[in-house]
């Protein structure tokens, strides 16, 4: 097997070796889950049938690791699978600090641990012996899941443009899962490069692409547009909450974008925005003041208050909130 | 030594519930203890079931009185619900409870200590009980303000106010019991504008002053609106670092816990009933983690609105001493920068945001329009 050597940012999950022991450090689930399932496919190729356990960390009892991990008289290749080591308990700590200095060849073990301080001595002892620490960051950021859908399509050797990455993540970009999802579906039956027109078709329905499009039309002060939008969102159901939130968004993104402007060293990055969300934002921005977006926010505050309970009749309160925001872009 | 040493500043109340506890005329079977955040309720109904208990009339040390401020006795249920509302069926299972006659102490006492949580529906099935108790049952409930029970509970129960305490009484019990510095502990008393339990952590826990003077350096840092949402991000998240850190090691071990008493501690697979119970166990911490949330952010807004209620005092030159005295510097600068209309309308923001908040409005959006308020142009209501 090839020595690996990991740099200090870690392996990205799809890069996870067949190693003794592997790491897999990180909250985002999904792609826990796959580095994981990778260790479990290159064990199977190399080995051909393994044994396969799967522990949880939190539920540990004393002596399980020496049962399931040691290497055994007849050598059956095995893969060893701890989840949750940031909930581990301490039987597990003393136990899996005393096994990484006997650990076999053919049995891997995969320490999953999705975050936070808890178990911070053994990976520190694990990182410092140099095994391979496989990083799932949170993809929670516009720009993460734009990075995140490239990688999907590279990877099957396909490719969407802007305007099809910002659609797709728009659409269904709220749960990673359905991202993932998403683009296999696209992959699968779509040719060619995968524009805004093709989303459009398959995820346009969807309730955050409306709540999204309705506060595009109301920042670029679209006054007659983003109304008429919002009640054929509202007539086919959507929920005002969501409406409300994409409006939020859509001023905070025009918020920061506003910051960097004062401040040399911020980057779209730093704010957790996508390149395109920036320029898009720039533009946008002719047409408000300090004032008028502040008072916007607060505007948008309000109605998150009335169609949680305050008010009576909530979808008033969401167009109310529309007017008030398009009609503060309208005038010069 | 007594089990009323921990009920800091509340003099007439003391006095109400040792009586109660001394002539069996003055007692009564439900109680309302109402008072502000950190008036020291729940302590308070603790003290009072604890004296109920004692064959000394609350002696402190005793195994009664012990069992009953460690949360264990058998005839004393405490509920303290970390969920937004305590539900029918929980409350019904305390009304069957309630009907059961003492094992061994001297009464049966529940303490609700979120009495204000309750749907109007629920609070009539526990009237029900309060209205023909057992005679050897009690009912503690506590509130912030009588108004936050339906009026026929209110009616029914007698009622018990306390109020904040002041200060020196919560330094002097931080340094007489938790035997924390006399200097340390009178600027975490002030800071914590009198509430034990926030007292003791800033008191303790340097990282927790750190967070709040993190906070509180937030109002000056902001220019523009930019700065504004930015900060309002930051405030957030100051928030959730301190939820977490509240809660994480109490998860894990619940988990723990819970996993042994259905046997399946070592399970590499549980049973789908077993998992169903763990799944439970996940949403319930969910839940209180977003309460947990709340209530810190709301306790962040809190510390805002000390900050200018000095900045207000000095550009009042009122003369009295300051809340944060720690820092000193902020308030002087903010003083000088803004009119007292100004803090005026920053401290409407805050009290504006704090009600977006408790009505569920999302909380990054509730404190964007409240940092928007911070900056130095806005000068009149908005
Ligand atoms: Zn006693």
């Amino acid at each position: 097997m090839a020595a690996r050597t990991s740099s200090r940012a870690g392996i990205a999950w799809h890069a996870t070796p067949l190693a003794p022991l592997v790491l897999v450090s990180g909250p985002e689930d999904l792609l826990a889950e796959r580095a994981v399932g990778l260790v479990i496919e290159q064990a199977r190729a190399t080995h051909g049938e393994v044994e396969i356990s799967d522990v949880d960390a939190a539920a540990y009892e004393s002596g399980m690791l020496d049962v399931l991990a040691s290497p055994s008289l007849f050598g059956e290749p095995r893969v060893v699978v701890v989840r949750r080591v940031e909930a581990c308990n301490d039987a597990f700590l003393t136990d899996a600090l005393e096994h990484l200095d006997h650990l076999a060849d053919d049995v891997h073990l995969v320490l999953q641990h999705g975050g936070g301080v808890r178990g911070k001595k053994l990976l520190d002892a694990v990182k410092s012996a140099g095994h391979p620490v496989v990083v799932c960051e949170a993809i929670k950021k516009d720009s993460d899941k734009t990075a995140f859908v490239s990688d999907e399509l590279r990877r099957a050797g396909r490719r969407a443009d802007a305007g099809g990455v910002r659609a797709l993540v728009e659409a269904v970009g709220s749960d990673l899962r359905e991202l993932a999802s998403a683009v296999a579906q696209l992959v699968a039956d779509t040719k060619g490069t995968i524009g805004a027109q093709v989303v459009e078709q398959y995820y346009g329905g969807r309730i955050e692409a409306t709540g999204f499009r309705v506060a595009d039309a109301a920042v670029a002060g679209k006054v007659a547009e983003s109304v008429a939008l919002l009640r054929h969102a509202m007539s086919t159901g959507v929920d005002p909450v969501p409406l409300v939130a994409a409006l939020a968004a859509k001023l905070r993104t025009l918020a920061k974008v506003a910051a960097m402007r004062g401040r040399s060293g911020m980057s779209a990055g730093d704010l957790g925005l996508a390149p395109w969300q920036v320029d898009r934002a720039r533009k946008e921005l002719g047409r408000w003041t300090p004032e008028t977006l502040a008072a916007a926010i607060d505007a948008v505050a309000q109605a998150d208050a009335e169609v949680k309970g305050a008010s009576r009749d909530p979808r008033f309160a969401v167009e109310r909130a529309v007017l008030r925001v398009a009609t503060a872009a309208a005038s010069d | 030594m007594s089990v009323w040493d921990d009920v800091v500043g509340q003099e007439a109340a003391v006095r109400t519930f040792r009586e109660a506890v001394a002539d069996p005329r003055a007692m009564t079977h439900a109680w309302l203890v109402t008072g502000p955040p950190g008036s020291g309720r729940s302590t308070a109904a603790r003290a009072f079931a604890a004296a109920l208990q004692c064959p000394d009339d609350g002696c402190g040390h005793c195994h009664e009185c012990t069992t009953v401020l460690g949360g264990t006795h058998p005839d004393v249920t405490l509920v303290a619900t970390e969920r937004l509302t305590i539900g029918i069926e929980e409350t019904r299972g305390l009304v069957a409870l309630a009907q059961r006659a003492p094992s061994q102490g001297r009464w049966r006492v529940v303490v609700v200590e979120d009495a204000d949580r309750m749907a109007e529906r629920t609070s009539n099935v526990l009237l029900k009980a309060i209205e023909e108790p057992p005679e050897r049952t009690v009912w503690l409930l506590c509130a912030p303000s009588p108004q936050d029970v339906v009026v026929t509970i209110r009616s029914r129960a007698r009622l018990v106010g306390l109020r904040v305490p002041p200060p020196e009484a919560v330094a002097e019990l931080l340094v007489t019991r938790d035997g924390v510095d006399p200097e340390i502990a009178h600027v975490a008393a002030r800071a914590a504008q009198s509430h034990v339990g926030v007292a003791r952590r800033l008191a303790r826990d340097p990282e927790a002053r750190e967070r709040r003077s993190k906070v509180l350096s937030i109002p000056a840092s902001i220019r523009g609106v930019g700065d504004a949402v930015l900060a309002a991000g930051e405030l957030v998240e100051i928030a959730q670092a301190d939820a977490k850190a509240a809660t994480a090691d109490r998860d894990a071990a619940e988990r723990a816990e819970l996993l042994r008493s259905l046997g399946a501690e070592g399970e590499t697979r549980l049973p789908p009933a077993l998992r169903a119970q763990l799944t439970q166990l996940e949403k319930d911490q969910k839940r209180r983690a977003t309460r947990v949330q709340r209530d810190v952010l709301d306790r962040a807004m809190v510390d805002l609105l000390s900050l200018f209620r000095d900045v207000l005092m000095v550009q009042l030159g009122a003369g009295l001493e300051l809340m944060n005295v720690e820092h000193r510097e902020v308030v002087t600068e903010l003083a000088q920068s803004s009119t007292p209309e100004q803090t005026l309308h920053r401290m409407d923001a805050i009290g504006v945001a704090r009600t977006r908040l408790a009505g569920n409005v999302a909380p990054l959006l509730a404190v964007e329009a409240m940092t928007l308020a911070f900056r130095p142009q806005v000068r009149q209501l908005g």
